[in-house]
C-alpha cells in the first residue's frame, strides 16, 4: 500500500471532519456477485427481519409488564424469551439475507518465522543475558535464596493453613464405651423402641447428625435362646454379644464413597445405599453382596444397661466409611 | 459528535489502521463453527445471570431457622445458603428466572463445549499449528465441569450435598495425599463449616477468572491464527474464506447470541431445573432415592457404580475402591485429550501444518477411535441411571449392573468397526450426504420406460462463485473503488464538493448501503 499522500487530497487540515483521501483500492466491479445480497426479494427480507425486531419490542414491554405486576415465573421467563427470540430473528436474517452474500476471503501467512527472525531473537535474547545474567553469579544466587525462601513460605498460608490435619479423625468417631444410642432429638433408646423389622438412625449423645457417628439400628428377629443374634462364623467368637435382643447395629457411612446407607429391607435383610447401589448383608456382618462398596460395614458393639437403655459396648473396632491411603488393614 | 469522538480516541488510539484489518477479518461459514459460538454466549448468560444470583445469595453453611414463603419448610433448621436459595427464587422478583437461566446455561455451556471439542476432534481441526488451542479448550472444560459442579453444590440442598459428600470421598482416595488434600480442601473433616463459603469463592471468582482469561487466549489465538475451514471452491490453505467481521458476522452472530439467550429463556420458562425446596436441606444422614448429579458429571457418576468392588489394601496402605473410577479414569480421560495432538502426530507422523479440516469420512481410522471411546463414557452416563432403569424397566438391580459392566466394554470395541465400515463406505460414495436431484421415471404410451432427471428445487443445487479477497487493498464496497471517500465512514456523508459530484452520479458510501444497483 503506497503511503506517499494523494495529489488529490489538496491542501486541507488534517483533523477536520471534511478530510478527504482517495484510498487506493484496486478495483473491483460494482456488479461483483459477491456484493449482491441473498435476498431476492429484499423488500420481504426486510419486512421480515423488521417483524423479528417488532416482535421484540412488544416481548421485552411484556416483561416489563410481567416485572412491573409480578407474575410468575413463567411469564417472566416466556415474554422474556420472546423479545431475545424476536431480536436473534431479525439480527439472522438481516445479516444472512440484507448483506453482501460473499464469499469473501482474506490471505492467510504463516506465523512461522523465517530462520533469520529467529536466529536474531535468539541472539539477543543470549546475548543480552549473558551480559546481564552470568557475570552475576552470586546475584542470582542471593536472589534464588529469598524467593526460595517466599515459596516455602508461602505454602503455610497457601496450604497448610486451610485445614487441619486428618490425625486421628478419620479412624474415629464419637462412639465410646458405655455411650448411650440416641436418636436426632436426643431421646434415649431403650429395648422395645423398634418393631421386629424397624429400623433407626441413632447417633452418641456427644455428636447428635454426625456425619461420621450416624448408626444404623436395627431389630431383626427375635433372639435365638442365647439373647443374641448369631455372628457369621468368622467373627462368632469376637461378635458373639454384639447384638442383643435381636438389635443390631451398623455404621451408616457407605464403605464405598460416604453415603448415608439408608435403605433397610426387611424381607431380605439387606441394607442398600441409595447413591450407588451397593448391598450389605445384615445377617452377614453387613458384607456386601453386590455393588462398588469393597468392605463390610463396620458393627457397633451393643449392650443393654440396668435399665433397658441401649448403650455401646465400645466404640468401633475399625475406622468407618470410605477408604484413604493411611488406613492401611484396619 | 460520534466523528469528534471517534477521532479523538483514533488520534490516542490508532484504530483505524488494526481496526481496519478487524472489519475485514473473514469468519468462514459452517453449521458445525457456530457450535463454539454457543458455548461462548452461554456463558455470557452465565456471567450476567451469576452477578445477579450474588447480589442475593448467603454463602454461609450457619444455621438458620427458614422463616420464608415456602410453606412446607417454614420453621425447619436450614443453612442461610439454603435459605438464601429459596429467598431469591420466591421472594425476589426474577430470582427464579435467572437461577434456571444460570442452571440451563451451565448445562448448555459445557454440552456444547463437548459438542464442540468433538467437532475439533473429527474434523482434524487439533493439529499443527492449533495443538496449544486444544489444550487450552481442553482445559476450558475440565473447569467448565468442575465449576458446574462447586455451582451446583452451593445451595445446600439434599441432592447436591450427597454429592460432596462423595467428592470428600474421592478426594481422600488420592493415594499419599489424599486425606491432607480432602483437610485442606474442605478445611477440616466432612461437612465443617468452610465447604459452603469456599466453593463460593472458588465459583464466582476463581475459576471464572481463570476461564475468562483461557477464554481469551482461546480466542486471540484463533484471530491471531485464523479460523480453519472446510475444502470448497476457493478454499485453500493460504487463504480464509467467508464473511467478513463487519457487517454480516457481527449481524450473524449477535443474533445468535440472542437466540442463545432465548432458548435458555425458553428452557426456563417451560422447564424446572433444581427444585431445591422439593429436595430439602442437606443433613449427612439423610439421602434421598434416585440421586443423580447433573449431565456432566454423569459419567463419572456412572463409573462409580459399575466399578468392581475391588481395594488394594498392603504395606499398611490403601488404594480405595473410588480412586479407580473417579480419580484413575478422569485423570487418564483428560490426560489422553490434552494430549491427543501429539499422539495423533506420532502415529500418523504429520508434522505439517494445516489449515483445511478433514471431513471425518476421510480419516477412518480417526474417526472410528473418537466414536469408540465417546461411547465409552455415554455408556458410563447410561450407568449413572442404573436404579432408575432398573425401576423403569422392572429388572433387577443386578441384572442392568452386569449388563453395564459388559457393555462398557463390548460397545467400544462394536462401535469402533462399524464407524471404520461406515467411513470406508461413505468414501466410496462422494455425493453422501449431499441432496439429491430425484429422478423421474416416464412411461411413454408404447410401453416404454425413460427417466428423466426432476426439475431442480431451490436448494438442490447451491450456485457457488469464487472468493472475493478482502485484502488490505481492497474496499469492501466496490461501489467506493472509485469515489473520494469522505467523512469517516459511519454513514455521515460530507456535502458534494462540485457540482460533477453530487449525490445522483456518485454511488452512495457508507458501510451500511447496498450499491443502488442491487436495491
Amino acid at each position: 500500500m503506497p503511503d506517499e499522500p494523494d495529489a488529490t487530497a489538496g491542501p486541507s487540515r488534517p483533523d477536520g471532519p471534511d478530510r478527504r483521501v482517495r484510498i487506493p483500492v484496486t478495483s473491483v466491479r460494482v456488479d461483483a456477485p459477491q456484493f449482491q445480497i441473498a435476498a431476492k426479494n429484499p423488500r420481504r427480507a426486510e419486512l421480515v427481519a423488521s417483524s423479528g425486531f417488532l416482535l421484540a419490542a412488544a416481548g421485552f414491554a411484556g416483561f416489563g409488564a410481567a416485572y412491573w405486576q409480578n407474575w410468575s415465573n413463567f411469564w417472566l421467563a416466556l415474554t422474556f424469551s420472546i423479545g431475545f427470540a424476536g431480536l436473534g430473528y431479525g439480527m439472522v436474517v438481516w445479516g444472512r439475507y440484507l448483506m453482501p452474500r460473499g464469499p469473501f476471503s482474506e490471505s492467510r501467512h504463516s506465523l512461522v518465522p523465517t530462520s533469520a527472525q529467529r536466529e536474531v531473537f535468539v541472539q539477543d535474547f543470549a546475548i543480552r543475558g549473558k551480559v546481564a545474567v552470568e557475570r552475576r553469579g552470586f546475584l542470582v544466587k542471593t536472589l534464588g535464596i529469598a524467593s526460595g525462601i517466599l515459596g516455602v513460605v508461602l505454602a503455610f498460608p497457601l496450604l497448610r493453613s486451610l485445614g487441619p490435619l486428618p490425625e486421628k479423625t478419620l479412624r474415629q468417631t464419637a462412639w465410646r464405651r458405655g455411650s448411650y444410642l440416641v436418636d436426632i432429638t436426643g431421646r434415649k433408646i431403650k429395648t422395645g423402641d423398634l418393631e421386629v423389622g424397624g429400623f433407626m438412625t441413632v447417633f452418641p449423645e456427644t455428636d447428635i447428625g454426625g456425619a461420621y457417628s450416624q448408626t444404623m439400628l436395627i431389630r431383626v428377629d427375635p433372639p435365638p435362646a442365647s439373647g443374641y443374634l448369631t455372628p457369621p462364623p468368622q467373627f462368632a467368637k469376637q461378635r458373639a454379644t454384639w447384638a442383643p435382643q435381636g438389635y443390631i447395629a451398623f455404621s451408616k457411612v457407605c464403605t464405598h464413597a460416604g453415603c448415608p446407607v439408608g435403605l433397610y429391607e426387611e424381607l431380605t435383610k439387606q441394607m442398600l445405599c441409595p447413591c450407588h447401589q451397593s448391598l450389605f448383608n445384615v445377617t452377614d456382618a453387613a458384607i456386601p453382596i453386590f455393588g462398588p462398596a469393597p468392605r463390610p460395614l463396620p458393627q457397633l458393639p451393643l449392650y443393654v444397661d440396668d435399665e433397658g437403655y441401649f448403650r455401646a459396648q465400645d466404640g468401633y473396632d475399625e475406622p468407618v466409611g470410605p477408604g484413604y491411603w493411611e488406613r492401611g488393614n484396619d | 459528535m460520534i466523528d469528534a469522538l471517534f477521532n479523538w480516541f483514533d488520534e490516542r488510539l490508532g484504530i483505524s489502521g488494526s481496526g481496519r484489518k478487524m472489519l475485514n477479518k473473514i469468519f468462514p461459514d459452517h453449521w458445525s463453527f457456530l457450535i463454539g459460538e454457543i458455548a461462548l454466549y452461554s456463558f455470557i448468560v452465565l456471567l450476567v445471570t451469576g452477578v445477579f444470583l450474588t447480589l442475593y445469595f448467603v454463602p454461609s453453611s450457619k444455621d438458620v431457622i427458614y422463616e420464608g414463603s415456602y410453606a412446607p419448610l417454614r420453621g425447619q433448621p436450614v443453612s442461610e445458603a439454603f435459605a438464601s436459595t429459596l429467598n431469591l427464587s420466591f421472594a425476589v422478583r426474577g430470582g427464579l428466572l435467572m437461577r434456571q437461566m444460570h442452571h440451563w446455561a451451565a448445562n448448555i455451556f459445557v454440552g456444547s463445549i463437548v459438542v464442540h471439542m468433538l467437532r475439533i476432534f473429527f474434523t482434524g481441526a487439533f493439529r499443527k499449528p492449533r495443538e496449544l488451542n486444544w489444550i487450552v479448550g481442553s482445559t476450558l472444560l475440565i473447569l467448565a465441569i468442575f465449576n458446574g459442579f462447586l455451582g451446583y453444590s452451593l445451595p445446600d440442598d439434599l441432592v447436591s450435598g450427597t454429592g460432596i459428600r462423595i467428592s470428600f470421598s474421592i478426594v481422600e482416595s488420592i493415594p499419599l495425599i489424599g486425606s491432607y488434600a480432602a483437610f485442606f480442601l474442605f478445611g477440616g473433616n466432612f461437612p465443617g463449616n468452610a465447604i459452603i463459603p469456599r466453593f463460593f469463592i472458588l465459583h464466582v471468582l476463581i475459576l471464572p477468572a481463570v476461564i475468562v482469561g483461557l477464554l481469551s487466549a482461546h480466542l486471540g489465538m484463533l484471530v491471531r491464527q485464523k479460523h480453519t475451514q472446510f475444502p470448497g471452491r476457493g478454499n485453500t490453505p493460504r487463504n480464509v474464506v467467508g464473511a467478513p467481521l463487519w457487517p454480516t458476522f457481527v449481524a450473524k452472530t449477535t443474533g445468535f447470541m440472542c437466540l442463545t439467550v432465548a432458548v435458555t429463556g425458553v428452557l426456563s420458562a417451560f422447564f424446572q431445573i433444581n427444585p431445591v425446596w422439593l429436595y430439602g436441606p442437606y443433613v449427612p444422614y439423610k439421602v434421598s432415592y434416585a440421586v443423580q448429579p447433573d449431565w456432566y458429571m454423569g459419567w463419572l457418576d456412572g463409573a462409580l457404580r459399575i466399578m468392581p468392588s475391588w481395594e488394594i489394601v498392603g504395606f499398611g496402605h490403601m488404594i480405595p475402591n473410588v480412586f479407580f473410577p473417579a480419580i484413575l479414569l478422569p485423570g487418564i480421560t483428560f490426560g489422553v485429550l490434552q494430549a491427543w495432538p501429539f499422539i495423533e502426530a506420532r502415529i500418523t507422523h504429520d508434522h505439517a501444518e494445516h489449515q483445511i479440516l478433514d471431513r471425518p469420512r476421510d480419516r477412518p481410522k480417526r474417526t472410528a477411535f473418537g466414536t469408540a471411546v465417546f461411547s465409552f463414557y455415554f455408556v458410563l452416563f447410561g450407568a449413572s441411571a442404573t436404579d432408575v432403569l432398573a425401576n423403569y424397566l422392572s429388572i433387577s438391580l443386578n441384572v442392568v449392573l452386569t449388563s453395564f459392566r459388559f457393555l462398557a466394554i463390548a460397545v467400544p470395541l462394536i462401535v469402533y468397526p462399524v464407524t471404520y465400515r461406515v467411513c470406508k463406505e461413505m468414501q466410496q460414495v462422494p455425493t453422501a450426504g449431499k441432496r439429491k436431484r430425484a429422478n423421474v421415471v416416464l412411461r411413454s404410451a408404447e410401453g416404454g420406460y425413460s427417466t428423466v432427471r426432476a426439475e431442480e428445487r431451490p436448494g438442490d443445487t447451491v450456485p457457488r462463485v469464487d472468493p472475493l479477497p478482502l485484502d488490505e487493498d481492497i474496499q469492501f464496497l466496490p461501489v467506493m473503488a472509485d469515489a473520494v471517500v469522505t467523512g469517516n465512514g459511519f454513514g455521515e456523508e460530507a456535502p458534494p464538493e462540485s457540482p460533477a459530484e453530487s449525490r445522483s452520479d456518485r454511488p452512495r458510501g457508507g458501510i451500511f448501503t447496498i450499491p443502488r444497483a442491487y436495491r
